[in-house]
């Protein structure tokens, strides 16, 4: 057993200051705040600045947007999208937030560096946003930044952006490496008495994956970007081949744009399951909580997490059958690509297995969750076919991938972002979020999703391109296609206007919200059950909670209540895990 | 005002009973199934029809439709039938049954015995993608910000060797003069490119400076362009027309306006086109004597100028020089300049000191010779909207 003996022994060192409660704060609830509110609020610049874009492809020359201000707002769009929030808020708000509590520990194992990584975040979020006010504005690379362009003149922001981009992700991968480090201990060496691993819930599980994928994939990022740095700045030729623009010779020689690729891609398609993994599980736990059913084939989940993660690091190259790279590369990645859809689609079967014959609540978070299935459903299949390499071959680079990656990676974490706000807000404030904004704004959110992003499929089966400032005199271009745009604009500003009801609701909620108690909605797992809600420093009292069973006992034949806590005994309950199979 | 619009809803959920919303989930499940496939069979946006031998891409993309549609349906309205079927009741519990080993396998089986539907059809069209046939008639097209070039191998159908490194206003390809497999090479520094029906081609792609990707979406192929090497793909036209090319890969700020021209050619004009050429050795030979106009002319082309200043009078990045010279402009800081040769000079070589309102202030700065300078006043001074003085390519759309 992997947990620490004399945990209970040990000194809490309870703050005592405001600051040392509230900003300096070692304690991972509060970080995950720090780290959650942080996140949103870079968020909603980058929500702004979708919008911005949508007018002007819905509605060109309405708002005064240039090509430079445009390709910038793409590329800081997509960047804080990715990394700045999606990221931030599963690794650092709700790994922070539910770790420790899930596994029954105090605290992360090394809160100084877990403190330390929040202010690195901070750091970098600032670092971003500062380019904003630099000579030249923001990068306008792509958030894929591929050079050579992305440092060379003829891309905006290729004065300073660029180097404050870069250096921003450094800061950022520093901060999610003392983060992950920590994430990744904790759940190996701090878990409670009888928490073995197969008893953790499957938030902890997709975490803990997607947080060891981080620990792995971000150093590519790490290099390729600091090689870019020097590239940019001392003129080495890492990503830069003999080149010349606008008619003269730069001063670079032998490098190569495409190993760039290849580093950005074996931290990028990572990635997407640092995204999707934390939201696997959070939402399996959701739809076990409100559908009051044992989460369907627990470890066949765990092993599709497992699986998941290892195969994400080999297919990274799907993302340039057109490349240029070697053709017959191809062949290997189509196959792993696809190989990949079997671990996933079972998650999908398992969600919705756990929903046959169990006792559905259509709670806010459990709407939230069923949204996330349509929308992942979607993005998961339209992956099928650009995974697929002949079929990318003209799909890719156009609207197609758009609607792809946004419902994939874009729409469906969020909606689990959402669900699991909605799920574990009580037990962070003692306040249950208001219901009826709650409904509407999964409404607004989820079917205004669904009609800007479905589609939109079809402009790239047309085969419009992305990453198109205008699309003015392209004949196979139909007017109609114009009609279509104008329609997305006007639903993606009214969805990106109602998440203003989600804000409200979180602050409205904080002071006039229906208490909540300590375990609203009747769940197992571990931090619905500590002494005090909120939880106080230390999070469980005098004594560590000890666990006699997994997380998902719902609807246990001969039990009182229709949902055992981990905490319960084998006594009272008979603990039926070991007998699970037929 | 969120107060009450929240109370309001809030009402209007206490009236309607609880296991109405289930219903209503149910119902809009299964109105998004219905109305997504719907939207597949009657959306005006469709694949933009062929002109290529690639219908077999299209039929991989059809193949992974019904089965990727199958699965889709199936789940969604499997949901819908949970959502409404088991909706909470008070007192009644979940069914206890954490595994069932033998249903996740045979789903995993189902699904994989798709997954191979969907990869075996895909990997044999990829497999003729990636090999060209022995017929194949290479050509090459050279991108760079925001313009393309194009160059045959000539009557020897060998290629010249080139390298970025010697591209000069006389050598815009940068092709190795003492290689002499490139003297013969056909060069064609317009935007437009002609190929010959149904006779497979093979692009050569090259890239001067940033990644570029050529891609025409009535052939569905393409491929990046990568500087430093060369990337190829192929293809058989198979409709007659021009096809705009449009590049793919995001190239900087003027990469939606990246445009070239295919023109996919009956033998007959195509040999036509073909003899009006120029090679390599003309070009070289012919650039000794010229007067100050066809200087600037050349020099317009091979600094790239004239892939943000349009010479036909469409709407560019930056200012079209036709008619511009002697024209009043409005500065961006609200002041008025006449366009004369001092003023245009002054714009080549510290171009942020005037910028022409509505322009964003993109380009960079040339360091060019006194002579040079005057060539290209000279041209751009010729451009006029007068037809005997008009030099541009009339590009046509019909397809």
């Amino acid at each position: 057993m992997a947990y620490a003996d004399d945990v209970e022994n040990e000194e809490l060192h309870e703050p005592t200051s405001f600051i040392s409660k509230y900003v300096w704060s070692q304690d991972h609830k509060v970080i995950a705040i720090q780290y959650s509110t942080t996140a949103i609020l870079v968020g909603l610049v980058a929500l702004v600045l979708s919008g911005m874009m949508r007018m002007q492809i819905g509605f060109p020359g309405s708002i005064d947007m240039d090509a430079t201000a445009y390709y910038q707002a793409m590329t800081m769009h997509g960047m804080i999208m990715v990394i700045y929030l999606l990221t931030a808020i599963f690794l650092g708000g709700f790994g922070n937030y539910l770790i420790p509590l899930m596994v029954g520990a105090r605290d992360m194992v090394f809160p100084y560096v877990n403190m330390l990584s929040y202010w690195f975040y901070l750091v970098s979020v600032l670092v971003l946003l500062a380019s904003f006010f630099v000579p030249g504005g923001p990068t306008g690379a792509g958030w894929t930044l591929y050079p050579p362009q992305a440092i060379t003149a003829g891309t905006p922001g290729s004065e300073w952006g660029i180097i404050l981009m870069l250096v921003s992700l450094i800061i950022f991968i520093i901060a999610a490496t003392m983060g992950g480090l920590n994430y990744v201990t904790t759940v190996l060496q701090a878990r409670t008495h009888g928490m073995t691993m197969f008893r953790m819930p499957l938030t902890v599980w997709g975490i803990f994956v997607a947080t060891i994928l981080a620990l792995l994939a971000f150093p590519a990022l790490f290099v390729s970007g600091l090689m870019m740095l020097l590239d940019k700045t001392i003129g080495t030729s890492f990503f830069m081949p003999d080149m010349m623009q606008f008619g003269s010779q730069l001063d670079y020689s032998g490098g190569s744009p495409i190993l760039f690729q290849h580093l950005f891609w074996f931290f990028g398609h990572p990635e997407v399951y640092i995204v999707a993994l934390p939201a696997f599980g959070l939402v399996s736990d959701l739809i076990s909580v409100h559908a009051r059913r044992s989460i369907f084939g627990y470890r066949m989940m765990v092993w599709a997490i497992v699986s998941i993660g290892v195969l994400s690091f080999v297919v990274w190259a799907h993302h340039m059958y057109v490349s240029g790279m070697n053709p017959y590369f191809g062949f290997f990645f189509a196959t792993t690509t696809l190989v990949i859809a079997v671990p996933t689609a079972l998650k999908v079967y398992n969600w919705l297995l756990t929903l046959w014959r169990g006792n559905i609540h259509l709670t806010v978070p459990m709407l939230f969750s069923l949204a996330f299935i349509v929308t992942f459903l979607v993005g998961g299949l339209t992956g099928l076919f650009l995974g697929n390499v002949v079929v990318d071959i003209p799909l890719s680079d156009t609207y197609f991938v758009v609607a792809h990656f946004h419902m994939v990676m874009g729409v469906a974490p969020i909606l689990v972002v959402f669900g699991s706000i909605y799920h574990w807000y009580p037990k962070i404030t003692g306040r249950m979020l208001h219901d009826g904004i709650g409904k509407l704004h999964f409404w607004i959110t989820f079917l205004g999703t669904y009609l800007i992003y479905f589609p939109m499929h079809y402009l790239g089966f047309l085969g419009m391109p992305r990453r198109y400032y205008a699309y003015e005199d392209y004949p196979f271009i139909p007017d109609s296609a114009q009609s279509l745009n104008a329609f997305i604009t006007v639903v993606a500003i009214v969805v990106g206007i109602s998440q203003l009801l989600f804000l409200f609701n979180l602050a409205y909620s904080y002071f006039k919200g229906a208490p909540s108690g300590g375990n609203p909605w009747r769940a197992t797992s571990l931090e619905w059950l500590t002494p005090e809600t909120p939880p106080k420093h230390g999070n469980w009292g005098p004594s560590l909670p000890v666990v006699h069973r997994w997380a998902y006992d719902y609807g246990v034949p001969g039990a009182v209540l229709d949902y055992v806590p981990q905490t319960t005994s084998a006594e009272e309950v008979p603990v039926h895990e070991n007998d699970h199979d037929e | 005002m969120f107060a009450l619009l929240a109370k309001c809803h809030d009402k209007a959920l206490a009236l309607s009973n609880r296991g109405r919303i289930h219903m209503t989930f149910a119902v809009i499940l299964v109105a998004i199934v219905i109305i997504s496939v719907l939207f597949h069979f009657l959306s005006p946006w469709q694949a933009t029809p062929l002109a290529s031998n690639w219908g077999s891409i299209d039929t991989t993309i059809t193949i992974t439709l019904v089965i990727t549609g199958i699965f889709f349906v199936a789940i969604v309205l499997f949901m819908a039938y949970c959502v409404y079927k088991y909706k909470a009741v008070p007192g009644r519990r979940s069914e206890y049954r954490p595994e069932n080993k033998k249903l996740e396998w045979w789903l995993i089986g189902i699904t994989t015995v798709a997954i191979c539907g969907l990869l075996a059809p895909g990997l044999i069209v990829y497999n003729d993608f990636v090999h060209v046939p022995a017929n194949a008639v290479e050509f090459e097209a050279v991108g760079e910000q925001w313009r393309w070039s194009y160059r045959l191998p000539g009557k020897d159908n060998t290629f010249g060797r080139t390298s970025v490194t010697r591209i000069d206003e006389n050598n815009a390809f940068g092709i190795d003069p003492n290689d002499a497999a490139g003297q013969d090479d056909i060069l064609i520094g317009g935007n437009q490119i002609h190929v010959l029906i149904n006779q497979p081609a093979k692009a050569l792609l090259r890239s001067k400076d940033v990644l570029h990707d050529f891609y025409v979406p009535q052939f569905r192929a393409k491929m990046d362009l990568i500087p430093g090497q060369v990337t190829y793909f192929w293809f058989t036209p198979t409709v007659l027309g021009t096809f705009d090319i449009l590049c793919a890969e995001y190239c900087g700020i003027g990469h939606y306006n990246m445009r070239g021209q295919v023109v996919v050619d009956d033998a007959v004009s195509y040999q036509e086109w073909l003899s009006s050429q120029l090679t390599f050795a003309d070009v070289i030979s012919g650039g000794t004597v010229e007067g100050l106009v066809e200087q600037g002319q050349r020099l317009a082309s091979s600094r790239g100028c004239i892939a943000c200043h349009s010479i036909d009078g469409s709407p560019s990045l930056g200012p079209g020089w036709v008619d511009l010279y002697g024209r009043q402009e409005t500065l961006s800081d609200g002041s008025m300049v006449e366009v004369d040769g001092p003023y245009l000079i002054e714009s080549v070589v510290d171009p942020a000191a005037k910028i022409v309102s509505g322009y964003p202030p993109i380009m960079v700065a040339y360091e060019l010779s006194d002579e040079q300078l005057n060539s290209l006043v000279a041209y751009i001074a010729s451009l006029s909207s007068d037809p005997k003085n008009s030099t541009s390519i009339q590009p046509s759309t019909e397809e």
